[in-house]
């Protein structure tokens, strides 16, 4: 087994905005079995940040505990990182964004880590409406603890062992639609043409963007009687492209009329839509939600971007935070002294 | 595209680039790897039954192999494949016990004219099928122009007589010191073939230039000067040295005079420095042993003075590149410059010269004065029992490449012996073997190490200029030959694609260290080329494309630069990758020479 990849890379590799190939967004070689659906994420998160021009130093990886909360230390190796405990991701998320709202925050949990432990905490997370992208790596079991069906396990699917699940899965889509989250989306982590964009739109999101990702764990829930296999996704997968064209890019892509929508965000970059149907919106969470739900009953897996609103207001304005990351705040500003707080007494008299 | 049929084996004899541009197929990675495991004999046979000439070729090959060699793509330097070569032949134990004898006579008789590396090759893969075997040469020991061309401190004395002894060992009768004047003659001693290794052993000169007659005395053919040097007939040279020519025969010329009294000697030479025909690192022993080389320098004429050659005029030029790659030496206009000498060696070529072979023997010959050979494979002349290979087939070349003819016109005598078409050749000997043990581990060094080149230590400068027996490499000791051998990065350890196994995880394609794996919609090849993750730009490279996956895409590999690491088997999860080790021995009429496990 190799420990170390090789320090040898491709000599004409393309590179980016900011000077930086593709494999200086590289992190260790993963420990996770071969062809788990994790690693797959992992490298479209690394494609996504490298595409997307962010200097690796001003991003931070935010995980929990599991196969898919591990993965951070396999990309972006030269960013900040912060592995927490079961479940509180999102707590940690909130203080560090409030902390230093320019970082760009990169949540990436598993569907036990959000869907059990950790779904007090992650309703919240949407609910403040946190400025940070929160991807749920989906594989329907807890792989970490050698496979036991989690809570979005769906009802009927067989674990490893044989056993039908008996319960109704929960749809974390569905869930962060109607906690009213601003940016929902869903993909899959063999389809990277459509997840790189999506990662991409969610980063330039202002706001909490949520994508659930369908992540096929090999070991534990890649067999025929699996709903969260390869092929049972592949099977079922009705997905709806979309392209990501950051702020100031020439638009190259040339899509018949008609077939295709575009979404401008907030900070200028521009979402394209295909659509997959014709009364496809994404401002339309009613719709949305309904969307899921036929697809459900109609026995597809539908992804694409569900809902976004680029108009959100997130956490730090809300709360009408300091526009400058506490770090950047000199003495004065943070101990204002005895002068101003006898002001403010007085005010409150 | 259309599907990669690995089956064919020239696909992955592609894929190892060093073996593949070796003009004999020398299996390098393998035996570079038995050299890491401290295997040197086993290194040296791998490599004699390939080459014949390991000890020799270790120090004076002019290595194809090295600009071929995959690790100068992803990094600075190639693997220093020849002078690992001749690690393998200093360190080797005994080997003669392990090579091969002559086999019970089959009753045919074969004459070959020249002892160079191509007859003697014929020889060594005739021998062990019972061919009687009649070696003629003009000199008095065999080695051809190994032995009366190539200095003594490029190749000591004792490693030729070493490996030409392994042949001539092996029953060939051998007559010394005698010309064969008359093919016609030879043509009715009742041969059942003959093999010409005669080579190319006219030098040029230049008969034109004003003063060439007057100063005759001292001026010098340089390849019969050598020759001269060699059977020790020569034993000094003037002080002040012109040697003319661009080729590695000039760095001989001059590296020698510097050994035989020569203290101002300079190579002068037509072509832009750049342009030369020497090898780089000849170049750079020449000028390492104070030897001036001046380029752009035409020779004008040979000055006398009183019946005596005093030096010579040059025409100042300059290259001129034209679109059509064609390159022009034009005047600078600058005046005529003089260069003092006592003696010039030419070394400005050699030819093709068969005076020997008459026209009334039905073997015919180009324009350019090499024999109408049928085709590279069979070397089979116009004359069916006469077969050439070597210099002697298509002009001066190198040693690796009178090998390779020397093969190949041994399976041609061996076909045409028995009453068989030359033509249908015997398919060469492949192998391919999965390397895994475990679940995630390979039976080669399978991560590549980050060494740089080693550098091969030298003789003290001036030990090895006063006595020009005295070799100037000293060869890797073990340490560094360890170092350099795990440099190379196995390229024959094969990534072999079953699409049927195939679960389109992407694993494979996200691990690879340098992007060579793509999932992707098929298409033509020029297309496919720009489309995979990092446009294939090296059109010497293949496209390794599979069967359709089930979502219709196809796997592209580019082969490029693949490090054949292994990690894209490692992280697959159904085996669709695998490393084989892929072994291949060329075509030769006794296939198995040697024993090595
Ligand atoms: C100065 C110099 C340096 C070189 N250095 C290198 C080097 O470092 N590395 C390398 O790979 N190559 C080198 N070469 C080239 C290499 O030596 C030749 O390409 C190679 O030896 C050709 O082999 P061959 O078997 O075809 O013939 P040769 O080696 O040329 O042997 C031909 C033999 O045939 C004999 N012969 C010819 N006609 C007759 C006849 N009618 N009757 C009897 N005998 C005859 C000759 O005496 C000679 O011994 C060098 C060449 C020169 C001139
Ligand atoms: C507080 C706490 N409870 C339980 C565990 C045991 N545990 C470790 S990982 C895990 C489930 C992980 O499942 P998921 O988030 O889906 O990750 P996966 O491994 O499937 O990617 C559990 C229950 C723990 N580490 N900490
Ligand atoms: S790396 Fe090794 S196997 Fe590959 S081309 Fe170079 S010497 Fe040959
Ligand atoms: S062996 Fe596999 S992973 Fe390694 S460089 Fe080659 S294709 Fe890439
Ligand atoms: S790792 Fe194996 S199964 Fe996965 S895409 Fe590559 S070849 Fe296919
Ligand atoms: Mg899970």
């Amino acid at each position: 087994m190799s420990y170390a990849k090789p320090n040898f890379r491709h000599p004409r590799l393309p590179k980016n905005a900011l000077g930086y190939t593709v494999s200086d967004y590289d992190g260790a070689i993963s420990t996770l079995c071969a062809g788990c659906g994790h690693d797959s994420i992992s490298a479209a998160i690394r494609n996504a940040c490298f595409l997307s021009s962010i200097q690796p130093h001003r991003i931070a990886k935010l995980s929990g505990i599991g196969c898919s909360s591990k993965t951070p230390t396999y990309f972006l190796g030269k960013s900040h990182g912060f592995n927490s405990v079961h479940g509180r991701m999102p707590s940690v998320a909130t203080g560090a964004s409030v902390a230093n709202r320019d970082l760009t925050y990169i949540g990436i949990s598993g569907d036990g880590d959000t869907a059990s432990i950790g779904m007090g905490q992650f309703v919240h997370l949407i609910r403040r409406n946190v400025n940070m992208t929160y991807i749920v790596a989906n594989n329907g079991c807890y792989g970490l603890t050698k496979g036991q069906d989690s809570a979005t396990a769906d009802l009927g699917s067989l674990s490893k062992y044989g056993a039908a699940n008996q319960f109704e899965g929960i749809d974390l889509a569905s869930l962060a639609l109607l906690q009213g989250a601003s940016f929902v989306g869903r993909s899959f982590s063999g389809d990277k043409e459509q997840l790189e964009p999506m990662i991409r739109a969610a980063i330039a999101h202002k706001g909490f963007a949520f994508i659930d990702v369908v992540s096929p764990c090999v070991t534990f829930a890649n067999h025929v009687g699996s709903t969260k296999s390869y092929s049972a996704t592949r099977t079922q997968l009705d997905a709806m492209p979309l392209d990501f064209v950051p702020m100031r890019e020439e638009i190259r892509t040339q899509f018949d009329a008609g077939t295709s929508q575009a979404v401008t965000l907030h900070d200028g970059s521009v979402i394209h839509l295909h659509k997959a149907r014709d009364d496809y919106r994404t401002d339309d969470r009613m719709a949305a939600l309904a969307s899921l739900q036929e697809s459900k009953e109609n026995a597809k897996f539908l992804t694409g971007l569900l809902y976004l609103d680029p108009n959100s207001q997130d956490l730090n304005q809300t709360l009408n935070l300091a526009s400058r990351p506490l770090n950047d705040l000199g003495k004065v500003e943070l101990c204002p002294g005895s002068r101003v707080l006898n002001s403010i007494n007085e005010g409150l008299r | 595209m259309k599907q990669t049929d690995v089956a064919n084996p020239e696909y992955f004899h592609k894929v190892v680039d060093c073996q593949y541009a070796c003009p004999a197929h020398t299996p390098v990675p393998a035996y570079i790897r038995l050299i890491a495991q401290k295997r040197y004999t086993d290194a040296y046979l791998i490599n004699w039954e390939s080459n014949v000439f390991p000890g020799v070729l270790g120090r004076t090959c002019d290595r194809p192999c090295e600009p071929a060699c995959r690790r100068g793509r992803v990094e600075e330097e190639p693997v220093a494949i020849c002078r690992l070569k001749r690690v393998a032949a200093d360190h080797k134990d005994d080997v003669a016990k392990h090579l091969p004898k002559a086999g019970p006579p089959n009753g045919k008789k074969i004459a070959l004219v020249g002892a160079g590396p191509a007859s003697l090759t014929v020889a060594r893969d005739l021998a062990p099928l019972g061919y009687e075997l009649h070696i003629y040469d003009a000199q008095a020991k065999g080695g051809g122009f190994m032995r009366s061309q190539i200095p003594s401190f490029r190749l000591p004395e004792t490693v030729l007589d070493e490996e030409i002894g392994y042949v001539l060992d092996m029953g060939v009768t051998t007559f010394f010191d005698t010309y064969v004047d008359s093919m016609a003659a030879l043509l009715n001693k009742g041969y059942d073939a003959i093999f010409v290794g005669s080579g190319a052993p006219r030098g040029r000169d230049l008969p034109k230039l004003p003063g060439r007659k007057e100063a005759d005395a001292n001026i010098h053919i340089g390849i019969n000067w050598l020759a001269n040097v060699a059977f020790e007939h020569t034993k000094e040279i003037g002080k002040r040295v012109i040697v003319l020519g661009g080729g590695n025969t000039a760095m001989d010329c001059c590296r020698t005079s510097r050994r035989l009294g020569g203290e101002d000697v300079k190579v002068i030479v037509r072509s832009p420095f750049a342009d030369m025909k020497a090898s780089p690192w000849e170049k750079e022993d020449a000028l390492h042993e104070g030897i001036p080389i001046l380029d752009n320098h035409v020779p004008r004429e040979f000055v006398v003075e009183k019946g005596k050659l005093v030096g010579m005029t040059f025409d100042k030029v300059a290259a001129v590149y034209h679109d059509d790659g064609r390159r022009e030496l034009v005047s600078t206009g600058a005046d005529p410059e003089f260069v003092p000498c006592d003696d010039v060696l030419i070394a400005i070529g050699q030819e093709n010269a068969f005076p020997w072979i008459e026209k009334d023997t039905g073997i015919r010959f180009t324009g350019w004065g090499t024999p109408i050979i049928n085709d590279d494979e069979t070397f089979q002349s116009t004359r069916k029992e006469v077969f050439f290979g070597g210099d002697s087939a298509f002009g001066p070349s190198n040693i690796i490449t009178a090998v390779a003819h020397g093969h190949k016109a041994a399976v041609s005598i061996d076909l045409y012996c028995q009453g068989k078409d030359p033509a249908v050749r015997p398919p060469p000997y492949v192998n391919l073997v999965s390397q895994k043990m475990g679940i995630h581990e390979w039976s080669y060094d399978s991560i590549p190490t980050v060494d740089e080149r080693e550098i091969v230590p030298l003789e003290d400068l001036k030990k090895a200029l006063n006595d020009r027996k005295v070799e100037v490499e000293l060869g890797f000791d073990l340490d560094a030959a360890f170092v350099e051998a795990e440099r190379c990065l196995n390229c024959d350890a094969q990534t072999v694609f079953t699409d049927v196994n195939c679960i389109e995880c992407d694993a494979c394609s996200d691990i690879c260290p340098t992007n060579c794996i793509t999932f992707i919609a098929n298409a033509p090849e020029e297309e496919l080329r720009q489309n995979i993750l990092v446009p294939a730009e090296n059109m010497e490279q293949d496209l390794y494309v599979s069967g359709t996956l089930p979502t219709g895409r196809v796997m592209v590999k580019d082969e490029d630069v693949c490090l054949h690491c292994g990690l894209c088997a490692e992280r697959c999860p159904t085996a669709a990758w695998d490393m084989q080790m892929f072994f291949y021995n060329v075509t030769k009429a006794t296939p198995n020479l040697v024993d090595v496990r």
